[in-house]
């Protein structure tokens, strides 16, 4: 660990990442025509190309198996056209020694092999589509533009059936564990066919739901209001019937029937990784059986092998939000291994001070062609020529590629010659470009803010390819336009603001003490603050896992790293009282046993957790025989008592999905399996019964559930509206449902009745409002994106995990805990946050201190403070985003945005508006 | 004979959403007319009504809003 020596084979691009442009000219004109591979063959693409417009890095590539001149000798047509001479077709793949103090896996999933899609008609059957490619025809950027047509006559479909559970809970081809992600991407894609094609007629045939997920419940009824047919049932094959496809499947009665279809869907499971076998051999790194990365319940982003980390679903089947969400807690190991050497090999740029600019402006204006991007369309030289007569515009120059090395180079010399002090470069756009030009004018001495763009490429040339001259007049209306703005442009400060290097965990469960090892791991003082007597929270209660990992240890050795930890300091019996403050800087007082005190601190994680639901149904409270299943897990693990449990009857979701709580809480499938196989081990010849739902025991956890129903446990299912009946008789409790399969009523007369509780969260409101972060409708915290974003909140500088986020089960918890440690490391790494210039600013004169601006900025980045008698508005420069809310509200007009001042969009439209 | 009216439209867009979107539309070489400009602003909250009255009172035809 800490030294590992890595060698990696890189393959050639033939294209030079750093000369190439992203124009596109080598795909224009490159002769091998072959089917898009990045869109499942749905249509066509080039030997050189780019598989998808945001593809980072932005250029292009060659396919050596596809191009001509790699396979033939012949061609080279690209290289003559490529007007920046980025194609090198001699390039050979390099290996690389790289020396790492750890690694990262994260090679992602692999695809169900076609010979599993082939049962279900795949590759025989045109009209049988994988969910891949279904996806692709419902999208806007896709090979039919977003119109769902049948592969076979390209005709509109009327009805389509998704299959689910494709490749995956199917132990005949070898894969009997839940990929997870199917259910809720085949609901996604039904929900955007219809929105599509409101006619068309979707059904699903699933076995069990599994919409586990964080609010993934809400997207299956908004499915089901959109006249989406769930049909419980597995298919058995798909028949040609004519021009449609026939599918034959049991329903729930076990009646045996027959329906048609126009298209058929496969939404296929998550395989492992194609060669997981190579780079485990090559890593030194354990499989498990499915040929996933093997990690233990308690440590999912560790490999077997000490400092190398694993992220995403070569941990196993998991989603995007899962994903991302793992990859930071990778990252935030890999940052304990490499603490002693964080920083040691960054080299820090520097620039010439500011020059002090006159008042006078003079702009230079710089016109690029793109190769023939721009120039193919638009005049470029009487672009050019219409910008020299501008006022102010002192010096206009027409650039092949301005963006190229030498013409930067170029920039920086005219802006000192000709003493230029704003500068407006009229090429592609400012999102991928003005930054690589800021930096060029800084190197001239000039504040980066003085800097404008003109997009005459991706809102010009590109799009009235077809109308040249009337581009050539819009792209001297931008220029216009920009030069207008430029004009009023000034430079403004570039601020570093102090982060103070201390963390303020809320919440001592599993999560808060993860996370808090971590951060205190990689050396930053951390404050952990506990509501009750001790640490630990939920797991505290709880006896067994399903992996069979010991929950009490796990809390014993945490608590006391935790306890041990010198940069750790806990308070328990304390709650938080205040917090002001923003990242970087924030103040709270803490209290503990009527004692406040006040802790400065740089960061805020969020993991107060949350507590298992209190039923009130079928006679909990009223009789003995009816536990929680957390209960009968405390029954089981004192083995005497155990003994003497014979018949139990499980009831699930009880008070979730629907019933007094909306959503579905994760954890409570696999713990009734868990306690169930628990009972049959301690007592082989027990029986118990399940009512269920839906089986949500997704992942590897599918295992186990198999095992309980070879194990003789029985699962009935049951709908929502038709639950189980309890009532007591003589003492004794009896359940009475209906049994879908035999058509008829049972009754059951248990010694025990478990319930599968969910998860409701702990009180949030009071610290949601504290710190301005937001709680969903079920009472969890919301995070910023639920994808991009998922352990941060909006407001900088606080983030989230555990059960706070939302209900999931102890693996998951800590992943996410150690994704949140390493997120907000982040900021005490860096050791100051740096303001973007485009923050608001106020004008204290102006300002009336109606407080409007500070209700409605959704960053917190905006807060009331006394100047002499009066309020006052002042930006949080730290947190604000530039967003303009308070600036578009404000009744006084005294907030201003850096950048986007009221001024310099009103220049711009009156600029629009003179005719050239 | 009349000449075709060809409106002169002011296009403002939110820099993370429909900005973005209307360089994709580039990269796609999606081909639109050529009637629209556009001013980017960081997010369409900083939508001042002024910004639409504005740009109507000094001869736009139309206003685009995007975000």
């Amino acid at each position: 660990m800490g030294n590992f020596a890595a060698k990696v084979r890189r393959q050639p691009r033939y294209i030079d990442l750093d000369l190439c442009t992203g124009c596109g000219i080598c795909a224009d004109y490159c002769p091998a025509i072959v089917g898009d591979a990045y869109r499942e063959n749905l249509a066509l693409s080039k030997a050189a190309r780019r598989d998808y417009v945001q593809a980072v890095p932005a250029t292009y590539y060659i396919d050596p198996e596809q191009c001509l001149f790699q396979s033939h000798e012949m061609c080279r047509i690209c290289v003559s056209a490529c007007q920046a001479q980025a194609i090198n077709l001699y390039e050979h793949e390099d290996m690389l020694d790289l020396n790492v103090g750890a690694v990262i896996l994260a090679p992602g999933f692999g695809r169900i092999s076609e010979e599993v899609l082939a049962k279900y008609g795949y590759g025989r059957l045109p009209d049988v589509v994988t969910g891949v490619e279904f996806e692709l025809l419902t999208s806007a950027s896709g090979p039919t533009m977003g119109s769902i047509i049948r592969p076979s006559d390209s005709e509109h479909p009327h009805a389509v059936a998704f299959l689910q559970c494709i490749g995956t809970r199917d132990v005949s081809c070898g894969n009997g564990y839940c990929s997870s992600v199917c259910c809720m991407y085949a609901i996604k894609e039904a929900i955007v066919a219809k929105e599509h094609e409101p006619d068309l007629k979707i059904s699903i045939f699933y076995m069990d739901m599994r919409t586990q997920g964080k609010e993934f419940d809400y997207a299956r009824q908004r499915a089901r209001e959109k006249g989406i047919r769930f049909v419980r049932s597995r298919v058995a094959g798909v028949k040609e019937n004519g021009k449609a496809l026939e599918i034959s499947y049991v329903d729930e009665a076990g009646k045996h029937l027959k329906e048609s279809f126009d298209m058929v869907v496969l939404p296929e499971g998550l395989e492992s990784p194609r060669d997981a076998q190579g780079l485990a051999e090559t890593s030194g790194i354990e499989l498990n059986r499915y040929d996933f990365c093997r990690t233990h319940a308690f440590s999912p982003l560790e490999t077997s092998r000490e400092g190398i980390f694993v992220a995403g679903a070569f941990q196993g089947p998991k989603d995007v939000p899962e994903s991302v969400t793992d990859a930071s807690g990778a990252a935030a190991l890999a940052a304990e291994v490499l603490k002693e050497v964080r920083g040691t090999e960054v080299e820090t740029k520097t620039y010439p001070d500011e020059i002090e600019i006159e008042d006078e402006p003079r702009i230079g204006v710089f016109v690029c062609s793109c190769g023939t991007n721009i120039g193919g369309v638009v005049d470029v030289k009487s672009v050019a020529e219409y910008a020299e007569t501008m006022d102010n515009v002192v010096y206009t120059d027409m650039n092949l590629y301005s963006c190229a090395q030498n013409t930067q180079e170029t920039i920086t010399e005219k802006i000192k010659e000709h003493r230029l002090n704003r500068v407006v470069v009229a090429a592609c756009t400012p999102r991928t470009h003005e930054p690589l030009f800021q930096e060029t004018i800084k190197d001239a001495g000039l504040n980066r803010s003085l800097f404008e763009m003109a997009n005459i490429r991706d809102h010009c040339s590109w799009v009235h390819a077809m109308v040249p001259e009337a581009a050539t007049e819009k792209s001297k209306d931008l220029i216009r336009m920009a030069v207008a703005k430029a004009r009023g442009l000034e430079p403004l400060p570039e601020q570093k603001l102090p982060v103070i290097q201390r963390a303020l965990v809320i919440g001592g469960g599993i999560a808060g003490m993860t996370a808090a090892l971590n951060i205190a791991g990689q050396g930053f003082e951390c404050v952990l603050v506990e509501e009750s007597e001790a640490l630990g929270g939920n797991l505290r209660r709880m006896h067994a896992t399903l992996t069979g990992d010991d929950p009490k240890k796990l809390l014993e050795d945490t608590e006391a790293k935790v306890r041990s930890h010198p940069l750790i300091k806990v308070y328990t019996e304390a709650t938080v009282d205040d917090v002001s403050g923003y990242v970087g800087n924030f103040i709270t007082s803490i209290s503990t046993n009527g004692t406040t005190e006040s802790v400065e601190h740089g960061v805020i994680l969020v993991t107060t957790g949350g507590k298992p639901y209190e039923p009130t149904q079928y006679l909990y409270g009223r009789s003995d025989q009816v536990v929680t299943q957390g209960e009968l897990e405390e029954k089981l693990a004192g083995a005497e008592e155990a003994k003497g449990i014979n018949d139990v009857v499980m009831i699930q979701c009880v008070g979730s999905r629907g019933e007094d709580l909306a959503y579905c809480s994760k954890v409570c499938c696999g713990q009734a399996v868990r306690n169930a196989l628990k009972i049959l081990e301690i007592n082989p010849s027990a029986q118990v019964t399940v009512f269920y739902r839906d089986m949500r025991t997704y992942g590897f956890m599918e295992d186990y559930y198999q095992l309980a129903r070879e194990k003789g446990v029985m699962f009935i299912h049951f709908d929502m509206d038709q639950p189980p009946e309890v009532t007591e008789k003589q003492g004794r409790i009896q359940i009475e449902c209906l049994d879908k399969i035999m058509g008829e009523k049972i009754v059951l007369e248990p010694d025990l009745l478990a319930l599968s509780v969910g998860i409701v969260p702990s009180r949030s409101e009071a610290l949601s409002k504290m710190l301005k972060t937001p709680l969903t409708a079920d009472g969890f915290f919301l995070e910023a994106h639920p994808k991009l974003r998922p352990v941060e909140f909006s407001v900088d500088g606080i983030y989230l995990g555990g059960l706070a986020h939302g209900p999931k089960p102890i693996s998951e918890s800590i992943a996410q805990a150690a994704a949140a440690a390493g997120k907000a490391s982040i900021p005490l790494a860096n050791g100051h946050v740096t303001v973007e210039p485009i923050v608001s600013f106020v004008d204290v004169g102006t300002c009336i201190g109606c407080g409007i601006c500070e209700t409605l900025c959704p960053y917190a980045a905006i807060r009331m403070i006394k100047v002499g008698k009066r309020k006052k508005a002042e930006t949080i420069s730290a947190s604000c985003k530039g967003c303009g809310i308070c600036a578009a509200h404000c009744p006084s007009l005294s907030i201003s945005m850096g950048g986007f001042t009221n001024e310099q969009i009103l220049s711009q439209i009156k600029a629009l508006c003179e005719s050239a | 004979m009349l000449q075709s009216f060809e409106p002169k439209i002011v296009g403002f867009l939110c820099n993370w959403c429909c900005y973005a979107a209307a360089d994709s539309a580039g990269v796609a070489r999606f081909q639109y007319p050529p009637n629209i400009r556009a001013i980017r602003i960081m997010c369409t909250g900083r939508m001042d009504p002024l910004f639409i009255i504005d740009a109507l009172h000094v001869g736009a035809d139309a206003v685009f809003v995007g975000g």
